[in-house]
């Protein structure tokens, strides 16, 4: 018995979140979708340690969960969508996040993001057709 | 007999649902060329009058959870409600549905060997959300009844693009054999290229997505004939989104005329495009 390979694996910083990932971090994913009610939030700002031992997270993801190691977090298989219901509402945006699995700051992830799509309007021109407002 | 009368692409990054909120991002440098390109699609919309919309999106963890996570569901209720995605998000006016056209649809479906789940109560999340109010968000009241089809597109296998492809020829048979003469539009949501999470987050490939864009408009087996693999490699694990663009062009005919095609990037994270295609 073992979990199946796929070729997704090897993409490097790429995290798919498939059974094996899912089934390691359910009770992870669990506790961001209870930060879809305003109570949970409210409930797990008090005390966070308290919060994740209620959800019986094991202590690595506990740790990492305390400590606001969202690479760790990515790892252990949190999904990203699930993992934004506890970043954004401390104040962490998509950017921050992006940041942080890079070890760089927000600024230079902003300039990550215009540098991947430099030259796009002279794309654009050249394939023709589009309307440039 | 229901028609299907055009079809719209669109990114459904929330960050545009927080711009679309406040009135001074319209002219904000960093929004507004993007904003510009649903100019025409407002006005498109305007002059076609759609009676229904099928909104093909993802759920990201609003009204499924982990727990049970269907490949395609749909919404079979006569409205749909928004709700707080975990950072406080304001209740929006009541969406309202069509009940019947939704049970024709699964019915049909079902027939052509689809099998989504019926859903009579049905929370939608901004990839319901952002592309409602991009087209119509300007309006009093939704001119439109939605129809919610959620498509998983988050917990891994997720559907293959051709299986997308072949969903949207089947959309387009169920809404023909409808006996009632309404027009509905097809928007085939989310994507373009991004990656939000690990070291490759940050990844935008604007070659990509021109590609798909094209591939949507003049030769969808290119992009149905992706494995979800290629997807990722090249647009990232959150661009392979970009497979919901194949519903809406498999519900039109094999010829098509553009009427709106326009691409921004970054908004967000993202590479943002939108597509009106109408049947030639």
């Amino acid at each position: 018995m073992g979990w199946t390979e796929h070729d997704y694996e090897s993409i490097p910083g790429t995290y798919v979140f498939d059974g094996k990932t899912s089934h390691s971090s359910y009770a992870l994913n669990k506790l961001f979708y209870s930060f879809n009610e305003e109570k949970s939030r409210r409930e797990f700002a008090e005390d966070p340690a308290a919060y994740a031992d209620k959800f019986g997270l094991p202590e690595d993801q506990k740790s990492a969960l305390l400590a606001g190691d969202f690479l760790s977090l990515l790892r252990m298989g949190a999904n990203i969508y699930y993992l934004a219901k506890l970043a954004i509402p401390s104040g962490t945006s998509v950017q921050d996040a992006g940041a942080g699995f890079h070890g760089i700051t927000t600024d230079e992830f902003k300039a990550l993001l215009l540098s991947n799509a430099e030259g796009f309007e002279e794309k654009l021109e050249r394939a023709g057709g589009f309307w440039n407002g | 007999m229901g028609k299907i009368i055009g079809g719209i692409t669109t990114s459904h990054i929330p960050a545009v649902g927080n711009a679309l909120a406040d009135p001074e991002k319209r002219n904000d440098p960093y929004w507004k060329r993007f904003f510009d390109g649903y100019e025409p699609v407002k006005e498109w919309l305007a002059d076609v009058k759609p009676d229904v919309a099928i909104v093909v999106y993802n759920d990201h963890g609003l009204n499924f959870f982990l727990d049970t996570i269907p490949t395609l569901a749909i919404g079979c209720a006569d409205q749909y409600k928004n709700a707080d995605e975990g950072w406080a998000l304001p209740q929006l006016e009541v969406f309202p549905g069509d009940a019947q056209l939704s049970w024709h649809l699964v019915e049909s479906l079902v027939n052509q060997e689809f099998d989504p789940t019926m859903c009579q109560e049905m929370l939608v999340d901004h990839g319901f959300v952002v592309p409602m109010q991009l087209m119509w968000g300007h309006l009093e009241g939704w001119p439109v009844r939605a129809i919610p089809l959620a498509i998983n597109t988050v917990q891994h296998p997720l559907p293959t693009a051709r299986r997308l492809y072949k969903l949207g020829k089947a959309l387009r048979n169920a809404v023909e054999s409808y006996p009632e003469d309404i027009k509905v539009v097809v928007l085939g949501t989310g994507g373009m290229s991004h990656q939000l999470q690990g070291e490759r987050a940050g990844l935008i490939n604007v070659d990509f997505d021109l590609a798909c864009m094209d591939s949507v408009i003049n030769d969808p087996e290119w992009l149905a004939s992706k494995s979800i693999t290629e997807l990722i490699e090249n647009a990232g694990t959150e661009g392979a989104e970009i497979i919901m663009w194949l519903a809406m062009r498999g519900a039109l005919h094999s010829n098509v005329n553009v009427v709106q095609k326009h691409y921004h990037a970054p908004i967000s994270n993202t590479g943002a495009g939108v597509l009106v295609l109408e049947n030639a």
